[in-house]
């Protein structure tokens, strides 16, 4: 492993030694001192091109448990914002030292980009591109289920997972598919017509528009964020309509299997794709998710970061479909 | 470290047998309670992988002899290490601390003392989870040749060595047998780093 891009890169044996990993990094979470030397005097940027709290604090967290010095680089109020481009942001960042760049851009396939150009040398990790991957967030929802639905196992063999909700523009729904589906589990996406991407029958998951089916044998359910942001077209008639057909309430939440756990990426909508006491109940895994984050990101900078690096060019296949390297710089 | 590899063509002399091992065991068992005058406050960690198996035999031993439970586990101090960057990533092992450290005495086990940078590795580690009162080392063999001045409070046996030489340590439980060998080859890039 030399950059982080894709869940879809990831061997079974890959995957499995980050699960290992992090759970090795979350017991630091639990001791006095929450800090181990190991990336001492590495420096890892993080490059957000688009606004998040919740994935820059957990990167940011993870690097600095591990000793690495952060720099944060947000696109508002940089030379981004100044039309600076991303092969010159990445120059910079080269010229500055960076070992690992940690980005979230609105473009998918930036990432790759930054990866395979030959810009920089530094690790890249994917924290989100456009509506493509994330792949640490997959990485610590498989961690949760992993921890519930099969402890001490390597992989999530036959469990049965639901992702349900606005499937089209979540970057999280395309990550876990492919790794839950390398980890052995069944994966099975619930969305109206309007919200199930092009081209899902090639991926290794099954498809339902109903959500009602799919609870009942159900080892995990993830619900995904309605994305206001990107409903520019009319996907569903109304949000009341969305929410009765595929939120998750409590009515709902009774048809799961009893040992069944209740997921979210977050940021929440309470009261739309997931009702309050759903969210707070004890089934729902969603605070314990962003304990993980941490755990698990600490475990990609450390196997990334630590070691000496490999020596093989990247392969330059570029297996996302849209990469500009223009589209930044948007003010 | 002691890894298993097909040692086709060498000479290798087996130096401690089951018998041997079992008998260096005990004798350090009771040189540790009598150095510590009993095992009320003890903590015995292993160092991973095979100072892990050698760590819980010793605890074991040592609950027999002062008739009650001492504590044992395992201390992985690969983010430690202070050769990191000169090999592609490792993957972590397990780390297990039984108790709360502060004012016990940590008995350190591992298989083989060499250059000592592990054991520095050890303490470093030690020093991000409590604040024991002692911190003691058991090791099965001390082969000499110290890059760092450590030294073995207990040791099962010392082994004069060439670098050219490897000392090979066996325990079941991750091995077939319990053995310690040494197996007299040209050093491989493996061991340098060690």
């Amino acid at each position: 492993m030399r950059h982080l891009l894709s869940t879809g890169d990831l061997t079974r044996d890959e995957a499995v030694l980050l699960l290992d990993t992090a759970e090795e990094m979350r017991s630091v979470a639990e001791r006095p001192i929450k800090k181990l030397p190991t990336l001492r005097g590495r420096t890892v940027v993080n490059l957000f091109f688009e606004d998040s709290t919740r994935t820059r604090i957990s990167f940011e967290a993870a690097a600095k448990r591990l000793s690495a010095d952060v720099i944060n680089f947000a696109a508002k109020g940089s030379s981004v914002s100044k039309g600076e481009s991303l092969k010159d942001t990445a120059l910079t960042l080269q010229a500055m030292g960076a070992d690992a760049v940690v980005i979230r851009h609105g473009a998918s396939g930036a990432p790759a980009r930054l990866a395979r150009a030959g810009w920089i040398d530094s690790a890249i990790l994917n924290a989100g591109d456009g509506s493509h991957e994330h792949p640490t967030q997959a990485l610590l929802d498989a961690f949760t289920m992993r921890r519930h639905l099969a402890p001490g196992e390597q992989g999530l063999d036959g469990r049965r997972v639901a992702i349900v909700g606005d499937v089209l523009h979540s970057r999280v729904a395309r990550s876990n598919a492919l790794l839950l589906a390398t980890l052995g589990a069944e994966v099975t996406l619930v969305a109206p017509p309007t919200l199930m991407p092009y081209g899902v029958e090639r991926w290794p998951v099954d498809t339902s528009y109903e959500l009602d089916p799919v609870l009942a044998k159900a080892d995990a359910v993830m619900m995904l964020r309605v994305q206001h942001e990107r409903m520019n077209a009319a996907y569903f008639p109304s949000a009341r309509e969305y929410s009765r057909r595929y939120g998750l309430d409590t009515k709902r939440m009774a048809r799961l299997p009893e040992h069944a756990i209740v997921m979210h990426p977050g940021p929440m909508n309470r009261g739309m794709e997931i009702s309050a006491d759903v969210a707070d109940s004890a089934r729902s895994v969603i605070v314990e998710q962003v304990t993980n984050g941490v755990a698990v990101r600490m475990a990609a900078l450390y196997l990334l970061l630590s070691g000496a690096r490999e020596t093989p060019a990247p392969t330059p296949e570029v297996t996302s479909d849209t990469t500009h390297d223009t589209t930044e710089g948007q003010a | 470290m002691s890894a298993h590899t097909s040692d086709s063509g060498r000479s290798s002399t087996v130096v401690l047998d089951s018998g041997d091992i079992a008998r260096a065991l005990t004798r350090i068992t009771h040189e540790i309670i009598e150095k510590n005058r009993g095992a009320s406050q003890v903590v015995v960690l292993g160092i991973p992988t095979r100072g892990v198996e050698l760590g819980r035999r010793v605890a074991e031993r040592m609950s027999e002899v002062a008739g009650h439970p001492v504590p044992y586990g395992s201390l992985d101090i690969t983010m430690y290490r202070d050769d990191l960057r000169m090999k592609p990533a490792r993957a972590l092992e397990k780390t297990d601390i039984p108790v709360d450290l502060d004012d016990r005495v940590v008995v350190l086990v591992d298989d083989v003392l060499f250059s000592g940078r592990t054991i520095r590795a050890a303490l470093d580690a030690l020093n991000d989870l409590g604040r024991p009162r002692a911190v003691q080392l058991a090791v099965l063999v001390d082969r000499g040749h110290r890059e760092l001045p450590i030294r073995a409070d207990f040791v099962g046996k010392n082994l004069p060595t060439s670098l050219a030489e490897q000392v090979k340590v066996a325990v079941t439980g991750l091995d077939d047998r319990d053995e310690v060998r040494i197996v007299s080859a040209p050093r491989t890039a493996d061991e340098v780093v060690r």
